[in-house]
């Protein structure tokens, strides 16, 4: 909003190509021949590495080159050389240097091919480039085929071989050949051979990948730090470039003075060492250069590698103004698509606003506002005042002092930073952001106090919870951004997952236990407290019917319910707490587990997780289909508030006392076990007759273990089984697990019947001691409790051994979560980075941007699937019972 | 003279080899893209035809059955014929067997042909998908009331149809690749796991998820199932007889073998029981026994005995190890077989060890159910298209055996991303992404600084077409909201908000 949108400039490609020595000196601002950075006033020297002309790092000072300042107007850098006194390899291009040694002729310089031979070459690389196909193994085989001659088809010259000892340096024939002597050869090579070593003639010469002059880069890469102290703390680079300096002064004095070819060659060593480290700290075959404290230096690869590297850490991923972050927490009264925001953020965000005719008046009253630190109620404020003079920027701070002046002086044009208010449109994202719903869009409400609040039903999405999680928030800056926030990224866009096709927001724990205790098995209401359910979420409609009896009037909690159902809402579904008869008798459940919904009139059923549940609530998909987004987030807007309203009434707590189970019921568990564990020690006793009979294919060990699971897996359930009979609906613990608010019968079962066998890796546990898990137990004894089967309940506690053996199963899931995120991220992150580039193009067909065909139509049938019911294009079936019931 | 003379000598001689060899790869190499490229156009013709015939094309019924790789393959074949003649593939040889396919869709009874016709006339030249259209014959054909109204049907469907569409310029990879990412994080990664048979351990959750993407050439635990046909899935002695052909017997299983070391004579001992189990005969045995080297068999009352042909101590340890792990029967690979009942499939054979090419070649095997988890082997013998179909399968049994609900659609698009060129590559640095096009977006992948090493040698061009170009230039992507350009007049009046 604030930049002027006239023209605006897109890079349309970006070419790579190698730097040769003539450019670098082109382009270099000066030569860098002194070691040193600083003189003794602090002053850069001239020709130092500190120099001027490569621009300047402190603000104030002017770039000797350019003339401009490091600041506002921006002075890009720029590079310097050295000129080395005798050339270097350059590491990163090694192998291409050996493949040209190899593939062409000392003499002549030619590729060691006939020419036949290397037109047939050519013309396969070109058409394979056509083709876009990959050349890599063509260029495998011609160096291949050029080693394998002895002599040159051109000039009759023996080749020799060349071995390359890591990282750098160079023999033929087992003679070392020096920099020199390879940059000669590597010279003789002609344009017209190059296509075949994989060299582009247009950006590239084998010869420049010998260093003769090194580019020096501009301070402003290389910044040094100034500490408390008053020292000067020097770049990494920098410091590797001090290093490559020196030798190199030193290897050009005793070149010039005619010092034994043994000492240059030793510094020559040297300054080779120096570049290949300055290049790349961590070529392997040489010890990194390490910096006095013994911390390896960071140079240039290392600046680029990896995800703290300048890619993937700056480039594919930047830092933001405008953003704020702290701790979350829930509040059931805001809206799913609103966020409540801490008045602290809220006044240091801002949100740009242009002045005009319309809205003058109103940010002349902001502004003076501004003055006024304490108002009881939030108000926005102005941050800033910025107007544009002959197109440059002047940024007013909006202080107390000034704030009427500034407000006087408003005009039309200006913009003003107003702080955040009421219904400004934010991002909110929580990380790792595994998917699209990960950030979304709320609307803003200030509110008081120090932590982010929003609905809890808008959790699952973001796999928030408040045990101290921190999330992200993000102003939107312009105006189209706002409008694609607003129709693309509101929450309530949101609902349906583009994963499953299905609501991934929805009611959760205490709403569906609410719309549980409402609906279930005829419930009735007297009438004073059906309006105060009705009045949480601001009813207006007409009462829901009531009958009356002995004198007092009732409401039924399913018309109570029904209210917030749209008219023309049609629906037949099985609720979460069917019991899964063998036979079922459907259309009349006898536990009240079958909906049926007429013309937006709950008839029957229970509403529970199935209905409006997150990842499954049927009500709110159907809704959403028929009667768009903001209906959705309406619905679970009010039967989330219905749903505390009703549990608000009833009171629901669960505790200790809700998994007692009576003494009877306890006898009959024991029982179990007891049946269980006599049958353990048969098949123990069969196995030590050999008297098992093995499963195919397994082992009579195999056979065995498998066979004590199934017992064991068994008694746990025939426990449960017991428990849950005397756990009746009217135990808060069964009411949530049946409902599917939190936690299952399972649980439940291992609370109050028994814990059943621990696994680690799948198998009963089986190590520690020598031929025994625990000094407990005899050697070799494969009874139920030696291996890890828990008979107590948590309730009744767990002996030592069972402790330990259920702690054993505890790491191992501990452990699991920990691998299980560090390798699913980085499976997301290949897929990402493999398919981040497709898209459905207006025909239809899904594309690479790249042009090639994936699909010719997404899917097969072109259908969205967070529009598609269940994974089908259509719902025929809904469509065929409407049209039935039309007749 | 003496000395160039030589010289040219060394030419000649390094010419001759050299020169075939040339041929030879050159040729090798042809042949290479020819396959390649022909796969590709099939596929692309294929895929095609798909799209162009708007009323439901003859295929696309790929997801209702496990195990109905072989038959899309099958068309596949068969439209390969119609249209490149000149491909004569392993799968033709398939068809020569001439194992009976299995029923198609035209088998279908008379009054739904009636109804397929109908509504395509109503169809015209409007699309709708195969499936949808099942659906619909399926209802009317169930209700012959509905027959009247077919019209308002078809146009209820159409107008669903319509709506359900995905956006142009929608950023699908993206949406699928997080739909399969992040549940990653649910799963288990319990790397064993028992599926459907007890008795057969296979790799399940996450590491198995990993594995399909990788496109690893080996999976960690091959497996196969493997149907039978006819009379051989009914009766029990039949496929016990098919069981013992691919399940390998080792020499150790169903024999002992004694050394004398004092006469340098190796005695096999041939167990009865164990022989009768596994269908073989002394003579069998002493069949594959001929076989090895540098030796002799005969047969001795109820024994085998074996001389060698150069008697020695140091030779007869030799011949002894060899004779341990001798193969007496069985396709290579196949570890462990387990014969089942299922419900309607009558017996089924389910092997530990994967080798389909051997195992598809059996007399009674039937090569339109039979499956391996082993997606390369499946590329080799019954092409590209089962390959992609097997990894949508495997990906897709893989996520809802952990109860994880993903659109099959977000599955698709990685297996046709995976199988796009006609070969299976792996989604990583290996495969899909070290062949980009762009070189910033694989310097942002990963190994950074070769790639743009390797590009300024090259003298690439980064065209900035993609997403992470984009993004590392600073420029608006080329995806969704991104990809329009639109430009709005200073003047006329109110602009509509509308979604």
């Amino acid at each position: 909003m604030a930049r002027s949108r006239s023209i605006t400039k897109k890079i349309g490609k970006l070419e790579f190509a190698v730097l040769s020595p003539n450019e670098i000196r082109k382009m270099s601002a000066t030569k860098v021949i002194t070691a040193d950075t600083y003189d003794d006033d602090g002053f850069p020297i001239t020709m130092g590495l500190m120099d001027q002309k490569l621009s300047v790092i402190e603000p104030g000072l002017r770039c000797k080159t350019c003339g401009l300042k490091v600041g506002k107007d921006k002075c890009p850098g720029h590079f310097g050389h050295i000129d080395l006194a005798m050339p270097v390899v350059h590491v990163g291009f090694v192998k291409t240097i050996r493949n040209s040694l190899r593939a062409t002729c000392r003499k002549c310089g030619r590729i060691l091919l006939t020419d036949q031979r290397l037109d047939g070459y050519k013309k396969a690389i070109e058409k394979n480039k056509l083709e876009g196909r990959d050349n890599s193994f063509i260029f495998k085989t011609i160096i291949s085929e050029c080693v394998k001659g002895d002599v040159c088809p051109r000039c009759d010259n023996e080749t020799g071989k060349i071995d390359l000892d890591k990282p750098t340096s160079f023999r033929e024939n087992g003679k070392k050949l020096t920099p020199t002597e390879i940059r000669d050869w590597l010279e003789k090579i002609p344009d017209e051979d190059l296509l075949l070593l994989d060299i582009n003639k247009k950006s590239a010469r084998p010869e420049w990948m010998i260093l003769t002059v090194l580019p020096v880069p501009p301070v402003t890469v290389r910044p040094s730090v100034t500490l408390e102290s008053g020292e000067r703390s020097e770049d990494d680079l920098t410091h590797k470039l001090v290093d490559v300096i020196r030798i190199n002064q030193r290897l050009q004095e005793n070149r010039d003075a005619g010092a034994p070819q043994l000492i240059v060659e030793d510094l020559w060593e040297l300054l080779q060492y120096h570049v290949t480290t300055y290049l790349d700290n961590q070529t392997s075959g040489i010890p990194p250069a390490r910096h006095r404290s013994g911390r390896p230096l960071k140079t240039l690869a290392q600046r680029l590698k990896g995800k703290e590297g300048r890619f993937r850490s700056n480039l594919s991923g930047k830092r933001v103004n405008f953003s704020a972050r702290t701790v979350i927490s829930p509040d059931p009264n805001l809206s799913i698509n609103e966020i409540g925001v801490p008045i602290e953020i809220a006044r240091e965000l801002t949100v740009p606003v242009r002045v005009t005719t319309h809205n003058l008046e109103w940010c002349k009253k902001i502004i003076e506002l501004s003055a006024e630190s304490d108002t009881a109620e939030y108000v926005p404020h102005v941050n800033y005042v910025k107007r544009y003079r002959s197109g440059i920027e002047q940024r007013i701070k909006v202080a107390e002092k000034n704030a009427k002046d500034v407000a006087e002086k408003l005009e039309v044009g200006y913009i003003i930073e107003r702080q955040l208010m009421d219904g400004d449109i934010t991002l909110f994202n929580r990380q790792p952001s595994l998917h699209r719903m990960s950030m979304m869009a709320h609307r803003v409400k200030v509110v008081p106090y120090r932590s982010f609040r929003f609905n809890l039903s808008v959790c699952p999405p973001y796999n928030a919870d408040f045990d101290g999680d921190e999330m992200n928030l993000h102003l939107i800056q312009g105006v189209e951004a706002k409008a694609e926030a607003e129709i693309l990224m509101k929450v309530q866009e949101n609902i349906l997952s583009p994963r499953f096709g299905g609501v991934i927001i929805g009611g959760l724990h205490d709403h569906i236990s609410g719309c549980f205790l409402l609906t279930y098995r005829d419930r009735k209401f007297l009438k004073e407290d059906a309006a105060r359910f009705l009045g949480a979420f601001n009813y207006k409609g007409k009462f829901p019917k009531t009958h009356v009896e002995k004198e007092t009037h009732f409401v039924y909690g399913r018309d109570i319910f029904s209210v917030l159902l749209p008219r023309d809402l049609n629906m037949e579904y099985k609720a979460k707490s069917c019991f899964n008869c063998e036979v079922c008798k459907a259309p009349d459940c006898p536990h009240t587990a079958y909906v049926i919904i007429k013309n937006g009139v709950l008839k029957q059923g229970v509403v529970d997780e199935n209905s409006i549940g997150s990842f499954k609530g049927k009500i709110v998909e159907r809704i959403i289909r028929d009667h768009g987004t903001d209906a959705g987030r309406e619905f679970i807007d009010d039967v989330t508030r219905l749903g505390i309203a009703t549990i608000t009434k009833f009171g629901f707590t669960t505790s200790i006392d809700d998994e007692d189970i009576p003494k009877e019921a306890k006898r009959q568990i024991k029982e179990g076990l007891d049946r269980a564990q006599s049958k353990i020690k048969n098949l123990v006793a069969a196995y030590g007759n050999n008297e098992l009979e093995p499963l195919p294919g397994r082992s009579l060990e195999e056979t065995l273990e498998m066979e004590i699971m199934r017992v064991t897996g068994r008694a746990r359930d025939m426990a449960g089984e017991i428990a849950s009979r005397y756990l009746g609906m009217d135990n808060s613990a069964v009411i949530m697990a049946k409902s599917g608010a939190r936690g299952s019968m399972l649980n439940l079962s291992q609370m109050s019947g028994c814990v059943g066998q621990q696994a680690v890796r799948g198998e009963r546990i089986s190590r520690g001691y020598k031929h025994r898990t625990l000094p407990h137990f005899k050697k070799g004894d494969l009874g139920s409790s030696a291996k890890g089967f828990v008979a107590s309940c948590y309730k009744s506690g767990l002996n030592p051994t069972e402790y330990f053996f259920h702690s054993m199963g505890g790491r191992e899931g501990l452990v699991d979560t920990a691998v299980r995120t560090s390798r699913s991220g980085y499976m997301q992150r290949r897929l990402v980075n493999a398919l981040e580039d497709l898209k459905v193009e207006n025909d239809g067909t899904v594309r690479h941007t790249g042009g090639d065909i994936i699909q010719f139509i997404y899917g097969e049938d072109g259908v969205d699937p967070s529009r598609s019911i269940n994974g089908k294009a259509v719902d025929v079936d809904r469509i065929i019972y409407e049209i039935k019931e039309e007749a | 003279m003496a000395t160039s003379a030589t010289k040219n000598k060394k030419q000649k001689n390094i010419k001759k080899p050299v020169k075939p060899k040339k041929g030879i790869s050159i040729k090798n190499q042809k042949k290479k893209e020819m396959l390649k490229s022909t796969v590709d156009k099939t596929v692309k013709a294929k895929k095609l035809k798909e799209k162009m015939v708007p009323p439901p094309p003859k295929k696309q019924k790929k997801k209702e059955k496990p195990a109905k790789i072989k038959k899309t393959n099958d068309i596949r074949t068969k439209k390969k014929k119609e249209t490149l003649k000149s491909t004569k593939g392993k799968a033709e040889k398939l068809e020569l067997k001439m194992v009976p396919p299995p029923p198609k869709e035209e088998d279908e009874p008379k009054e739904c042909k009636k109804i397929r016709s109908e509504i395509n006339e109503i169809l015209k030249d409007r699309f709708l998908p195969r499936h949808v259209v099942d659906n619909i014959v399926e209802w009317v054909a169930r209700d012959k009331k509905l027959e009247s109204k077919l019209k308002i049907i078809i146009d209820r469907v159409l107008a669903d149809y319509s709506k359900n569409l995905i956006d142009p310029t929608e950023a699908c990879g993206m949406v699928g690749a997080q739909s399969i990412g992040e549940p990653g994080t649910q799963m288990t990664m319990r790397t064993f796991h028992y599926a459907g048979v007890a008795e057969i351990n296979v790799t399940l959750g996450l590491p198995r998820l990993i594995e399909i993407v990788d496109a690893r050439s080996i999976p960690s635990t091959p497996m196969m199932n493997i149907y039978l046909r006819d009379e051989y899935k009914v009766n029990p002695d039949l496929a016990k007889e098919i069981a013992n052909k691919i399940e390998i017997t080792t020499l150790t299983d169903v024999a002992d073998i004694e050394m004398d070391l004092i006469s340098l004579i190796t005695h096999i001992k041939p167990n009865k029981k164990t022989m009768n189990k596994k269908g073989l005969t002394l003579e069998e045995i002493l069949g594959r026994l001929k076989t090895v080297r540098k030796t002799d068999a005969h047969i001795e009352k109820n024994a085998i005995k074996i001389t060698l042909d150069d008697p020695g101590y140091k030779n007869l340890q030799s011949v002894n190890e060899t004779l341990k792990k001798l193969k007496i029967k069985g396709i290579d690979g196949i570890k462990r077989v387990i014969i089942r009942k299922e419900p309607d499939e009558g017996y089924v054979i389910y092997s530990e060890g994967s080798n389909l090419k051997e195992v598809l070649e059996i007399e009674g095997v039937d090569p339109y159910k039979t499956s391996t988890n082993d997606i390369h082997a499946v590329a080799r013998e019954l092409g590209i298209e089962a390959a992609r179909n097997m990894i949508i399968q495997e990906a897709h049994n893989t996520l809802s055996e952990q109860g994880l609900n993903v659109d099959l659609r977000h599955i698709m698009i990685v297996a046709d991303v995976m199988t796009a060129d006609g070969t299976v590559k792996a989604i990583g640095r290996h495969g899909v992404s070290g062949e980009k096009s762009s070189v910033l977006s694989r310097a942002a992948f990963e190994i950074t600084v070769n790639h743009l090493l390797l590009a300024s040698q090259r003298g690439e061009s980064d065209k900035l077409n993609g997403v992470a170009e984009n993004i590392i230039v600073g420029q608006p992507v080329n995806l969704g909201t991104g990809a329009v350009e639109l430009a709005m007049g200073h003047s006329k009046s109110k602009k509509k908000k509308g979604k």
